[in-house]
Parts: C-alpha cells; sequence; structure tokens
C-alpha cells in the first residue's frame, strides 16, 4: 500500500484557486522532491498536506496510510505522523523548546496508546539527537526558535522531525537561507532519518540540495500541476535549462 | 448519605467541563440572617466572643460604610449588590472550635482533599506548607501550628489572634487599609468574619510556605476575610493563598482586606492563585472578587513582593499595591489575569514612594479571550521626599479572538525630580502561524494555547513558589478552554 496517495487534487486559498489537480503517489520509504518556479504551489501543497486552516480543498483525495487525510484536523495529522519541516519556523517567546518538543511528543505517543515518556529518557533522547545536528545544550533552553538564526531554526526543525519519528516528513524549502556547512548539517540530519517506511517529500527551488538528499523521484510542479516526473537526473536538467518549458507549456 | 452522591455527581458534572470545583459541600451550617445592620454585627461579634473595643470598631466602620457611595469608577458592568441580600455568617456548625485536625468534620476534610488541598498534616508535602483553612466564614484548621511556634511564629485564624495575640492586631489592624479607606475595605472592616493572622518574630525566616485557602460554600452568602500579616525587622515569610467556590447561577460577594507589614530588613512574599467561580459561558452567575490588598514597607530595606494569577471570578477588581515608606525598600507586583467569556477584570496596583532610593517593579500580563474585558490600572507616585526612587513598569496584553478588549490605564506623579520612572506597554495577538506551528508538531488548540499563554506569562509564573506554579500552569490551560474554535 502507498503511504502517500494524492488524486486529482484541487485547492484553493482566499477563493483563488492553486492546486488544478494534483496526481501523487509516494511508497514507503520513498524520498520525492518537488521543484517548480515560485508561485507554481510548492508551498500550498505542503499546507494542505498538513491540513492548515485557510487552505480549502475543493476536489480530489488524498489518502495516508489508508486513511482519509482530508478528514483530520491538523492536529491529529501531525500525531498519525506526518511532519512538516517549515520554511519559516515560527517564534514561541517563553515556550521552553524542551517543553514544546516534550509535549509534542507525548501528543504522538498517547495517540500510539504508549505512555508518556519520563523526563530522564525524553533528556537522553533529545540531546542524542541533537548532537548530530550540532545543537547545544544552551539553543535547547531557549525559546522557540526566538532569536535563532536562519540555520539555527531550520537545523531546529529537523530536531523536532528526528525527535518525533514521523513517517512522512514534508521538506519545505528546508534548505533556503543555509550557508553550504549548515546545509551539509541538515542534509546529514535529514538522511539520518531516511528509513524503511518512512517516506519524504522534498520541496526545493534549487538542486544543490538533492545532491546530499538523493531523490527517488523527481516531480516538476508548475501552475498548479505536476508537469513531469523523473529520476534524480531531472533535477539537473532543471538546473541547466531553468522552469522556462513548463510555464511556457502550461 | 443521599448527599454525598449528589456531589460527587456534580463534580464530575463539572469536570467535564470547566471549573473543576464548582461542587457544594452538604454540611450543617450555622447562619446568621440575611441583612445587614447593627444587630448583625453584634450577632457577628458575639459569635465569635469578640472583645468590646473589636465590636466598637466594627461598629465605628459601618456607621461610616452607611454613609459611603459605592464606587463607580472601574471598567466593570455588574448589576448593583443588594447589601440587605447577603448572609454575612456562615461556619459549619461544630460544638466547639476544632482543637486539632482529628476534630475537624470529616465532609470538611474530604472538601479540601478533593480541592486538591490535604489538610491531615501526615499528607502535606513534608513539610513544606503549614495551611489555614477558611470555610465560608470561619478558619476549620490550621496544620503545622506547633512547630511553627517553636521559632515563635504565630500562625491561626484571626479570630484565634484577637484572642491570644490582642495587642499585635490592636496595634496593626486597620494600619495599612484604614478603616474607611474605599466602600468595600469599610464594609468589611464592619463585618469581616475570619482570615488569617501571621507574624514572623524578629531576625525568624519561615521555615516552610504559609498558606491559606479560601472556600465559599453557603449559598447567598459573602466572604468577608480579613488577613494581617506582620513581618519583624528581619524576617522572611511566603505566604500563598488559593480559593474557590461552587458553581452557583447568582453572584456572590468576596470583599476581603489584606493587610502586610514588613519592618527594618523584612521580607514578605505574597501570592496568590485566584480561581473564585467565573460564571457560565454567559455570564450568569460568578464571584464578584473586591478586594483591598496593601502592604507597607515600614522599615529601611524591607520589600514586599505580590505574585497574583488571576483566573476566576465574575468581577475581579483589586490593586494589591505598596507603601514604600522605609528608605531603600522595595516593592513588586507581578500578575498576571486572565479573562474569558463574559468575564472582567479591572487590576493592577499602587506603588506609593515616601521613602529615600525606594524601587519597585510592575509586571503586568493580561489575557482576554471570549468576550471578556482586561484592564490594567496602576499608580505609580514619587513623593517629594523619595530622592532617587525608581519604578520600572512592564504592561502586557495578550488578546485571544476578536471580541474582547484589553486596556491599560496608567498613572504616574512624580514630585521628586531626581525619580527614575519607565513604563512599556505591548498588546499582541496568538497569530494564527503560531498556533498552526503548534497543532502541525500535535498539540491540540487548547494545548497551543495554554502553552503561548504561559510562554507569555512566563516572568510572572517564575515568581511564584514551585507547587503553586504547577498549579496555575494547569489553571490557565483550564482557563482558556474552548477560547479558539
Amino acid at each position: 500500500m502507498a503511504l502517500l496517495e494524492i488524486k486529482d487534487l484541487h485547492a484553493e486559498v482566499d477563493g483563488k484557486p492553486i492546486l488544478k489537480g494534483i496526481d501523487l503517489t509516494i511508497e514507503p520509504g520513498e524520498v520525492h522532491a518537488i521543484m517548480g518556479p515560485n508561485g507554481s504551489g510548492k508551498s500550498t501543497l505542503s499546507y494542505v498536506l498538513a491540513g492548515r486552516d485557510g487552505y480549502e480543498v475543493t476536489g480530489g483525495s488524498i489518502k495516508f496510510d489508508g486513511k482519509d487525510l482530508l478528514e483530520m484536523e491538523a492536529d491529529e495529522r501531525a500525531v498519525a505522523g506526518i511532519f512538516l519541516a517549515f520554511q519559516y519556523p515560527v517564534e514561541l517567546p517563553g515556550v521552553g523548546g524542551m517543553t514544546f518538543l516534550k509535549e509534542a511528543l507525548n501528543a504522538r505517543r498517547k495517540a500510539a496508546g504508549e505512555d508518556e515518556i519520563d523526563a530522564m529518557g525524553f533528556l537522553k533522547l533529545v540531546r542524542a539527537k541533537a548532537k548530530t545536528l550540532e545543537i547545544t545544550d544552551e539553543m535547547l533552553k531557549r525559546a522557540v526558535n526566538v532569536g535563532f538564526s536562519g540555520g539555527e531554526k531550520k537545523r531546529n526543525e529537523i530536531l523536532q522531525m528526528a525527535v518525533l519519528e514521523p513517517m512522512l516528513c514534508v521538506l519545505d524549502e528546508t534548505d533556503s537561507g543555509l550557508d553550504i556547512d549548515a546545509l551539509k548539517i541538515v542534509s546529514d540530519g535529514v538522511n539520518a532519518l531516511r528509513a524503511e517506511g518512512r517516506s519524504m517529500l522534498v520541496i526545493t527551488h534549487y538542486q544543490r540540495l538533492l545532491n546530499h538528499i538523493v531523490p527517488d523521484k523527481v516531480h516538476v510542479l508548475a501552475q498548479g500541476k505536476i508537469r513531469r516526473t523523473g529520476g534524480k537526473e531531472l533535477a539537473l536538467e532543471l538546473e541547466q535549462k531553468g522552469y522556462a518549458d513548463f510555464v511556457e507549456a502550461a | 448519605m443521599a448527599a454525598t452522591a449528589d456531589t460527587v455527581r456534580q463534580v464530575e458534572d463539572v469536570t467535564g467541563g470547566a471549573y473543576k470545583y464548582g461542587f457544594v459541600t452538604d454540611i450543617e451550617a450555622d447562619v446568621a440572617p440575611k441583612g445587614l445592620d447593627e444587630s448583625t454585627i453584634r450577632f457577628i461579634s458575639a459569635k465569635k466572643e469578640e472583645p468590646e473595643w473589636l465590636l466598637e470598631w466594627r461598629l465605628k466602620a459601618f456607621e461610616q460604610w452607611k454613609r459611603m457611595i459605592e464606587p463607580e469608577w472601574a471598567k466593570v458592568d455588574y448589576e448593583r449588590i443588594d447589601y440587605q441580600d447577603i448572609h454575612y455568617y456562615s461556619a459549619p456548625k461544630q460544638k466547639d472550635g476544632p482543637k486539632s485536625l482529628d476534630e475537624v468534620d470529616p465532609e470538611l476534610l474530604a472538601t479540601y482533599a478533593k480541592l486538591g488541598i490535604p489538610l491531615k498534616e501526615q499528607e502535606l508535602l513534608a513539610g513544606v506548607v503549614a495551611v489555614d483553612a477558611v470555610f465560608d466564614s470561619v478558619s476549620v484548621a490550621t496544620t503545622y501550628k506547633k512547630e511553627l511556634e517553636k521559632k515563635g511564629i504565630v500562625f491561626c485564624s484571626i479570630s484565634e489572634a484577637v484572642r491570644e495575640h490582642p495587642d499585635l492586631v490592636k496595634r496593626y489592624l486597620g494600619s495599612v487599609v484604614p478603616v474607611a479607606d474605599n466602600y468595600f475595605a469599610c464594609l468589611n472592616s464592619a463585618v469581616f468574619t475570619d482570615g488569617s493572622f501571621v507574624y514572623i518574630p524578629k531576625g525568624v525566616r519561615c521555615p516552610m510556605e504559609l498558606s491559606t485557602y479560601f472556600r465559599i460554600n453557603a449559598q447567598n452568602t459573602g466572604q468577608f476575610e480579613r488577613t494581617l500579616i506582620i513581618a519583624d525587622e528581619g524576617s522572611y515569610v511566603s505566604y500563598l493563598e488559593g480559593c474557590t467556590a461552587p458553581q452557583r447561577d447568582e453572584n456572590q460577594l468576596h470583599a476581603a482586606v489584606v493587610e502586610l507589614v514588613t519592618l527594618d530588613d523584612a521580607q514578605i512574599k505574597y501570592s496568590t492563585v485566584q480561581n473564585w467561580y467565573p460564571g457560565d459561558e454567559n455570564g450568569k452567575g460568578g464571584i464578584y472578587n473586591f478586594v483591598t490588598k496593601r502592604g507597607a514597607c515600614r522599615g529601611k530595606r524591607s520589600k514586599i513582593s505580590w505574585t497574583q494569577v488571576e483566573t476566576g471570578s465574575a468581577i475581579t477588581w483589586k490593586y494589591p499595591s505598596c507603601i514604600l515608606q522605609g528608605d531603600d525598600s522595595v516593592g513588586e507586583f507581578y500578575s498576571v489575569a486572565i479573562t474569558n467569556n463574559a468575564q472582567q477584570a479591572d487590576t493592577g496596583t499602587k506603588m506609593i514612594h515616601l521613602g529615600k532610593n525606594t524601587r519597585s517593579t510592575i509586571i503586568s500580563k493580561g489575557i482576554s479571550a471570549g468576550r471578556a474585558d482586561n484592564t490594567y490600572r496602576g499608580l505609580v507616585r514619587i513623593s517629594k521626599k523619595a530622592e532617587g526612587a525608581r519604578n520600572y513598569t512592564q504592561c502586557d496584553s495578550l488578546l485571544i479572538g476578536d471580541k474582547c478588549g484589553a486596556h491599560t490605564v496608567p498613572y504616574i506623579e512624580s514630585k521628586n525630580p531626581t525619580a527614575r520612572i519607565e513604563h512599556e506597554a505591548t498588546t499582541s495577538k496568538i497569530s494564527e502561524d503560531q498556533l498552526f506551528y503548534c497543532l502541525s508538531r500535535g498539540l491540540s488548540a487548547e494545548q497551543a494555547v495554554s502553552l503561548i499563554v504561559n510562554g507569555f506569562c512566563k516572568e510572572v509564573m517564575k515568581e511564584l513558589p514551585m507547587e503553586f506554579a504547577v498549579e496555575a500552569q494547569k489553571l490557565i490551560g483550564i482557563s482558556l478552554e474552548g477560547s479558539v474554535g
């Protein structure tokens, strides 16, 4: 069974149609990349998957792990195993990063019928994951994303992802605003999470991220539709030719 | 007993909803007839076997109160109170006052256990907190008394203090909040029934938190408690106050007076978690919390610190204040006021700088949701002689939804050119981005709001003693249930 099955998905924002018939199937363990020009609907697709208010689905269906995703609220989708790494992670003043992460993890465990994690076990888990992402204890103590640099914010997203162990990771332009070193750290973090049964949807403008996170499939999204699907070599082709063909074709 | 089953059912009913403490305890009570005149005051005084001077004091207050007019300046809206439709005295029936906890009515102990306030000493956290429990009009139990007596600390009901320590009571009662200070304080002076009394002797650091737990149970009963805390030279005490009331359709009046006095180098830390029944979502019922709280830093280098988390009551109207008389004395006010549904709060503080180099800090966090109104009203006054006085004020308001209101009304009066006064204020909303970010991590909308609001209040919450902070955090979550759809 496919992990994610999107069929003829139409969605609009403020009454304006953005997604105009998306078909996309992701099998367990696969990494798919979605590339496309600005305004093609990449971020809209990620918000629709995560269930954000205001992103209205007007047609089509999404099945996630056999369930009707469109029937689920945003928090239900999260505990069911969908994780969205934000392009612009949001600041939560005064909310400790560890507190936030612990509540999130316990929400996921509760949904899975597991007990809450104890304080020591949690600390150990987070420290281990934080280390590979070069996140210091001092950073963990800060309020969520407050006063973080662009790179720190992105690393923090991946840390959350690593702790929550989702089934589907949606990475929305995780490479934006990262220098080469930060890109490497983040990519390593993501690659460490690649596993059988865990799928990823990597949204990006640029091919360079895909040198680090090598996808099984690449899709070109332009003007609300997937215009072409290929292997990882498609990303290289796009790097050379740009998106002009697809924009014109639409 | 059938009534007990009823109570249990009521508890179950309300725990499903918002207010968890709305149950009624079925207990025989000794009640004064409704209404207020001289005979009511004589009745209360006689019930408490008070000395003549206190009766005179009460009667004088009553005479003055009759000539006063109920104030209307606060930004709160309510139906006028019929002062003749209230019982001014209600006490759980008991032949004599309980000599020890073993003599306290088990029904009462059960009530407090249900509220999470264990009164049996062996159940209390290994001597961390001593509790005085006030049920309707009287103090029903004070724990750890003996332990405290060894250090010379007096912690008892004010009725007992009147009998056992008349000199202290006579000297300080009404010395911070004068009898005719304001309408509600004056009413309280006439009819106060019980409350807590604390005296910390010279140089003693109170080894545990002292706590009073107030519970209004009887119907149509006003609660008029009076608290007096005196910290003698070089002493320290941390005092906690908590309160709940049953869920009833009619409004109930709570008009308390709290007076604090610190002498040279003494320090009082006074923390309140106020969770009176706030009324239902349409604004029916709930407590009118019209309270006068004031502390006098009489001594040099003394300090009074108020921390309050106000989540309950239909209307909250109070300004815990500091009179900074002693040179180098310090006043602090940390406040979280949450209003949801139809609740109204007009709260803040007064910092009156009289001594040299006196310092005050005000951190106020107001949160409004539903159709609620939340006002910060504060006064910083620097007198002519308060050379080098300093004040820092920060007022932050957080709005949830678009039908609530937040208002900030700071008054600043400085008569001394050397004073330094800072005022910062912000108003913000919980953003869609913040909510969605939390949801996308699997938190429910309620969890998200609770987390964000607790983050917003962090500077105040960290001032609360540990055991209280945990309770307060949960309370914030409960108070805001249903505020986002």
